[in-house]
């Protein structure tokens, strides 16, 4: 009975594939003003299993020196299917000495996980990993 | 007050790039979880994180509520000299908890 009253907490919102993908996709250009944005410069970390989707660690990064001139701006997270696109946003600078930041993060279910990256020089770069959960997260 | 945790190295070198992680005690509550009964568990989350250093931002995000309870943090920066760092968190309410560690660079 117990698990049964776990299992009403955990009621999914029902969303199409096509319709959380289009959320994603108008999250990350609002998020980049419409500006182009380009694979690399960014690494995202996340497991490419998972068996508990109640933590996830992520890890988002630059490679390369930061100077007064060259750094990092601010690095996004973004996910498909969870109910809100958003996952966390950083904002770093010149200051930040090394580009690596390290959070935890929930999955309601297998999907798409999404960095963007926008640089000092005003580009946008991003990196995109494929996340299966075999024990999705009580989100809903 | 809630919990937090802060690990730093404790003593720098200047120039060195190091490593801050941080964790808070806080529920995260989505605002997305329905109550037994009907309704939905209302949102309760840390929105806003933001560290300074001697006063100035080094760092700051924005938590949305696919970050987990109790959210974690790690992220770096350049020590510069010594003295505070100060860590704030703030929730949806605006409420913010701060707490702050001494570095000593060298």
């Amino acid at each position: 009975m117990l698990a049964h009253a776990g299992g009403v907490l955990c009621l999914a919102l029902v969303r199409g594939v096509h319709a959380a993908r289009a959320d994603m996709e108008r999250a990350i250009t609002e998020f980049s003003g419409g500006a182009p944005i380009a694979a690399g410069r960014v690494r995202l970390d996340v497991p490419e299993l998972v068996e508990n989707g109640n933590s996830v660690p992520v890890v988002v990064s630059v490679d390369g020196p930061v100077t007064p001139d060259r750094f990092v701006r601010r690095i996004a997270v973004f996910n498909e299917k969870n109910p809100q696109t958003h996952v966390a946003v950083f904002e770093l600078g010149p200051r930040a000495g090394r580009v690596h930041v390290s959070t935890r993060m929930r999955m309601a279910e297998s999907q798409a996980i999404v960095a963007v990256a926008e640089l000092s020089d005003g580009t946008f770069w991003s990196d995109r990993v494929e996340v299966v959960v075999t024990l999705a997260a009580c989100l809903e | 007050m809630a919990r937090a945790m802060i690990k730093v190295p404790e003593r720098l070198r200047r120039g060195e790039a190091f490593e801050i992680r941080t964790l808070i005690a806080h529920p995260m509550e989505t605002g997305f979880r329905s109550k037994e009964g009907g309704g939905l568990v209302p949102r309760d989350i840390i929105s806003r994180f933001v560290c300074r250093y001697n006063g100035e931002q080094v760092f700051a995000a924005t938590l949305y509520p696919a970050i987990t309870a109790n959210p974690y943090i790690a992220f770096h920066t350049v020590a510069t000299d010594s003295g505070v760092l100060e860590f704030s968190w703030t929730d949806d309410r605006g409420s913010t908890q701060t707490e702050s560690v001494r570095i000593v660079v060298e």
